[in-house]
């Protein structure tokens, strides 16, 4: 079995976050109930006749993925998966309004296609010209970790040397529309930097794209090892504490050994209780991060969790505002990340300082 | 580490059958489930013909033993049924047995329901459950429940026509790595207006039978389906003594890298994902007796499918047809579907005829098999090519 690392990394988020040079040095504390990504120059990246047709989620993935790509040193790779909640979200709504308001009429094909899940994907190995293995997982808040376990397995059997492996998410009108209407997301704004005092029900949404190229060799620019990834589609409370021992120990590791716990708290009182069993209990004595009030909540923020991970553990330092406690670790060696949302699909994440 | 992937189980329900006898003798008795559409109302309804399931969803929910407040979409109700039938086919009593995980795919998701209810949703609270059953992961949440699997890997995939075939090819490598010691693989897709119009813009629907293959061909019937299929190692199959139905051999997956939704010429891609498959199956094209072609029957999909078909087998091609024209287009589900079908061949020795073929195609000189066909089956190789440039083969064998 192979070891795997993340050569690189790539974010377009809420923050500037595409500068691989900066880590969250500027903070724009965005007050809200869905938080806007930071654009970059799209231009730099994609001609812009063709950007002019393409879907947010296509743009920003093109762009991480270029960034990724150039990180890593590499013209092409071996293959490309994929993690969306939703998919070019806004298309599939303008399909869907035009279809019901206009009774089946006038309806041109360009929105239909950027509607199907795997239209990033597919723009993706268009745009690189990657004919390899291709795949798109759409798992609600497992959709960008669905990613990782497959890239992982298959680098690790040295199946493929190199994976581009990303999660992307936009939001869409109406869409946050009727997910407002069953409260998911926040009725009152909020300052981002104070998420969690908020003391209120549903998340502050987001959107972005996080790229990564992992591969089964180590090189200059690498970030991290991937030690582990562990998908559950239900875990209950009671069981959440024994559940992160238990992969913990199978990775020959006890809670004392992790440098760093990053929780996916999206400052919704009913459900960050899942993350207070672990930041309160069994991990109390460990130094926490969180960063839902950078990305915002979607299925995909977790790249974003992996995103801050990875520059943690190649700078060595954690800045002061993604910071959930006072304990300091002396370095950052592994690292463990927790997500869920809305008390589904939990996943565990370990990395390591390589 | 497991070497062999055995297939323990499966279930279906389809436009010509609700359940895997029944498709089968749809299959032998060349009777097509293609019609006009009958449940859900569209302005197109004279000028497309679908593969569509005779029960409602209040029957499906009755069989299922739902409550009526349900959120079920019918992605959701298909999807539970063909997993249940699986599961049972597989002798499943207790799913904690072992380390068992789902993979299901859909490229509609809840998108029967959000269309229905897309504006309803602010003024009737009784419909806003529905809200939550958009997402594409939904109906595989709501599968794992009623199935009792939990605290387990659960994973959807959608890529567009070839998302089942990439269930199975993933659920087939998490067995051989030893994540997981059983798992069940699929998909479920159901009829929505969103991809009727979808494909109506393509302009790729026929106004008649579909005719896969057929110089004249007019497009493709979009159909309604879900399959799963039971995976299991070869320590779970040993320890229990189970029977098993067939193994899946080979698989590869190949982007054509050409267009957004149109294949190449010579098609590239599935020319890559039939040669993967040979090599992990550790066959030569000589090895297969049958290939259940994607064979949509759009004038596009036909002429690659048919060219890459050649490059692969050169002067061999062996018996060759598509189901299509039975069910129609399943899109994400079509993998399942005729991962079903390709098992049913391997047991009963039978090529299935590729029907309402008329008119050889003047690209090539291949001619889908057009009689059924008895003959000794070992292995059958299952086309699924997708929207992205998304290209799948998996091969089926007897032997492991």
């Amino acid at each position: 079995m192979k070891k795997v690392y993340i050569n690189s990394i790539a974010s377009v988020s809420a923050q500037k976050t595409f500068d691989n040079a900066e880590f969250l040095n500027d903070f724009i504390d965005h007050e809200g109930i869905e938080i806007p990504v930071v654009n970059p120059n799209y231009k730099d990246f994609i001609p812009p006749a063709a950007a002019r047709r393409m879907a947010k989620g296509i743009k920003m993935s093109i762009v991480a993925s270029k960034i990724a790509l150039q990180e890593a040193e590499l013209e092409a790779v071996d293959a490309i998966i994929t993690g969306t909640g939703m998919g070019c979200l806004r298309d599939s709504e303008k399909f869907l309004s035009t279809l019901i308001d206009n009774d089946e009429q006038y309806l041109t094909p360009t929105s239909f296609i950027q509607s199907t899940h795997n239209t990033v994907g597919g723009q993706v190995a268009l745009e690189l010209q990657c004919k390899g293995y291709n795949f798109t997982y759409v798992h609600s808040s497992n959709s960008f970790e669905s990613a990782l376990v497959d890239a992982k397995m298959q680098l690790a059997a040295n199946e493929e040397n190199t994976i581009l492996v990303g999660g992307v998410d936009e939001i869409g009108e109406h869409t946050f529309k009727l997910q407002e209407l069953v409260g998911h997301v926040k009725v009152k704004p909020v300052k981002v930097s104070e998420l969690l005092n908020s003391k209120t029900s549903g998340a502050v949404y987001g959107e972005g794209a996080n790229f990564f190229v992992l591969s089964n060799e180590k090189q200059e620019s690498s970030y991290a090892q991937l030690m582990a990834v562990k998908m559950y589609n239900t875990l209950p409370k009671e069981a959440l504490s024994e559940t992160i021992k238990a992969f913990l120990s199978a990775n020959e590791l006890q809670v004392e050994d992790i440098d760093l716990l990053v929780l996916g708290c999206n400052g919704d009182i009913e459900f960050d209780d899942y993350y207070d069993i672990l930041g309160e209990g069994g991990f109390n004595e460990t130094q926490q991060a969180y960063y839902k009030h950078i990305s915002g909540e979607f299925n995909t923020a977790s790249s974003f969790g992996f995103w801050l991970a990875s520059k943690v553990l190649k700078l060595q330092t954690l800045p002061d505002l993604v910071k959930l406690n006072d304990i300091k670790s002396s370095d950052f060696k592994t690292v463990l990340l927790y997500n869920q949302y809305r008390g589904e699909n939990h996943s565990f994440t370990l990395l390591k300082q390589c | 580490m497991s070497k062999g992937v055995a297939i323990t189980g499966m279930g279906i329900i389809s436009a010509i059958g609700n359940n895997v006898e029944e498709n089968y003798q749809s299959l032998i008795e060349s009777r097509k489930g293609i019609s006009r559409i009958s449940k859900i109302k569209t302005n197109h309804v004279n000028d497309i013909m679908v593969g569509e399931i005779a029960f409602t969803n209040e029957e499906i929910a009755a069989q299922l033993g739902l409550k009526s407040d349900n959120s079920f979409t019918r992605t959701a109700l298909l999807g539970c049924l063909a997993a249940k039938e699986a599961v049972e086919n597989a002798g499943i009593d207790n799913v904690d047995d072992y380390k068992t995980g789902l993979i299901s795919s859909t490229s509609v998701g809840g998108m029967d329901m959000t269309e229905r209810y897309y504006y309803e949703s602010f003024e009737n609270k009784a419909v806003q459950k529905y809200i939550e059953s958009h997402h594409a992961g939904d109906s595989t949440q709501k599968i794992a429940e009623e199935l009792g699997i939990n605290k387990s890997f659960v994973t959807t995939i959608s890529t567009a026509c070839s998302s089942a075939a990439n269930a199975i090819m993933l659920g087939a490598r998490l067995i051989k790595s030893g994540e997981l010691d059983r798992v069940i693989v699929g998909g479920a897709d159901c009829l929505s207006k969103f991809t009727i119009n979808g494909f109506k813009t393509l302009m790729i629907l026929s106004d008649t039978y579909n005719t896969p293959f057929d110089e004249n061909r007019k497009g493709l019937n979009l159909g309604e389906a879900a399959a799963y299929l039971v995976l299991e190692s070869d320590a779970l199959v040993q320890k229990e003594n189970k029977t098993v139905l067939a193994y899946v051999k080979g698989y590869g997956n190949a982007n054509d890298a050409y267009h957004q939704t149109a294949s190449s010429e010579n098609g590239d891609g599935a020319t890559l994902a039939m040669k993967k498959a040979l090599k992990v199956a550790n066959y030569n094209a000589a090895d297969i007796d049958y290939i259940n072609a994607h064979g949509t029957a759009t004038g596009n999909n036909d002429l690659s499918e048919g060219r890459a078909i050649i490059r692969v087998f050169e002067d061999t091609v062996p018996d060759f047809s598509s189901t299509k024209a039975y069910t129609g287009h399943t899109l994400a589900a079509a993998g399942a579907i005729e991962a079903v079908y390709s098992i049913l061949a391997l047991q009963h020795n039978v090529v299935y005829p590729n029907l309402n073929f008329k008119t050889q195609m003047k690209a090539f000189e291949i001619t889908p098999e057009l009689q059924l066909k008895k003959k000794p089956i070992q292995a059958v190789m299952s086309n699924s090519f997708g929207f992205g440039g998304n290209c799948s083969t998996v091969i089926f064998s007897k032997e492991p």
